[in-house]
């Protein structure tokens, strides 16, 4: 058997896990082997319903220290949350 | 815009400063849209060269240098040059840069019937400055783009987040995004922090777009039509909290896209208050309080 890995990335509204995506990515390591998932509309309504659905989380964001000065800014979607789906594929 | 005058007028300053753009359906007429093609393709061959870092052939068109007046850019006869001087394009330049600004650069994105060339989303040029001066970038699709057949994605409300060029593409994907289609003639004019990308052309003919992006030398400041400022620029007490006057700046500012949500569109709407505060003149203005408040306090510090 060999193993290969999906990549799901889910940018939320906010940083609660349960908060609903504005963006998304997903990269396929099986090739299209592995299940799809749907490109033009948010595949899970929230990140709880990406773990509910087996996906393992990898990274959530952490609290971060403002500099003085860039309290009002904005930049990167905030909220970037990460997740993987192993995907066994025989020999 | 007004059909006497082509300034833009306040309630479309609002909407560029809310959606980072504007878009005008069909604004240049046939004649050059027909015609243009040429002077693309005679763009695009040197331009592609010098990129590439090979030396242009021999060259039938006059290509600008950064810094041009936009005034001597494309002198007649130039069909670049037409559609540059129509007057509702020059009222649409004059109400965001000012009258004459500099030529920065130009580009034709010409993408072949059935390439499947995709770009990701990006940030044109380097992270911007946090002051709330802007260039505009004119997007003209000179002919009829079908929809799903591979038209400029962006994303509307981006403009005022300060990212590097492709530190944003990894969004695959946002809520609100759009993929442009359209009628011939359609100019699409972007602040040029926009998010966007260029995509595949699955359609059945070659893909023509002509961009170019201005630098303001005056400022920015009240060059658009004022007939109806008075009306709509509302007073820093606009609190949604509070109280709110109907059909204001404020209203069309507090309009979010899909993907602003949550406490995150507090911070947009701040950015986007602090563009309106230049391009009105009025560094009281305020939606919803939130300068005010700290403003308020930071006085109080200061004695």
């Amino acid at each position: 058997m060999k193993l290969r890995q999906q990549v799901l990335y889910l940018w939320l509204a906010e940083g609660a896990l349960e908060t609903s995506p504005v963006a998304w990515a997903f990269h396929d390591g099986s090739a299209g082997a592995g299940p799809p998932l749907p490109e033009a509309e948010p595949p899970y309504a929230s990140g709880v319903a990406a773990l509910e659905d087996g996906w393992l989380l990898l990274q959530s964001p952490a609290p971060y220290a403002l500099s003085p000065g860039q309290e009002h800014g904005t930049s990167y979607l905030a909220n970037e949350f990460v997740f993987e789906r192993r995907i066994e594929l025989s020999d | 815009m007004p059909a006497a005058d082509f300034r833009l007028t306040t309630d479309e300053m609002a909407r560029f400063v809310a959606d980072g753009y504007l878009r005008f359906e069909a604004l240049v007429p046939d004649e050059i849209n027909d015609a243009v093609i040429d002077e693309l393709r005679a763009l695009e061959g040197p331009k592609l060269m010098q990129v590439l870092g090979r030396t242009p052939d021999a060259e039938t068109i006059q290509r600008p240098d950064s810094l041009t007046p936009l005034s001597q850019c494309y002198p007649s006869p130039s069909v670049l040059g037409e559609y540059l001087r129509l007057p509702q394009i020059q009222g649409i330049i004059e109400s965001l840069v000012g009258q004459d600004p500099r030529y920065d650069h130009d580009f034709v994105h010409h993408l072949p019937a059935g390439s499947g060339y995709k770009q990701n989303l990006h940030v044109d040029a380097v992270v911007d400055s946090s002051d709330p001066t802007f260039d505009i970038q004119l997007f003209y699709f000179p002919h009829a783009v079908a929809k799903g057949e591979g038209g400029t994605r962006f994303v509307p409300g981006s403009h005022l987040r300060r990212a590097r060029a492709e530190g944003v593409s990894r969004y695959q994907h946002m809520l609100g995004e759009q993929q442009y289609h359209g009628p011939a003639g359609t100019v699409l004019v972007f602040h040029h922090g926009l998010w966007h990308a260029g995509q595949p052309n699955p359609g059945t003919q070659d893909r023509w777009m002509y961009k170019i992006r201005l630098n303001p030398v005056e400022s920015q400041v009240r060059r658009f039509n004022l007939d109806d400022f008075e009306a709509l620029h509302n007073e820093p007490s606009d609190h949604v909290f509070a109280t709110t006057r109907p059909d204001t700046v404020a209203e069309r500012l507090r309009k979010m896209h899909p993907w602003q949500q949550g406490h995150e569109a507090r911070y947009e709407l701040m950015q986007r208050t602090l563009l309106w505060r230049y391009l009105s003149g009025d560094p009281r203005f305020d939606v919803d309080y939130y300068f005010t408040r700290l403003e308020q306090r930071a006085r109080l510090a200061s004695r």
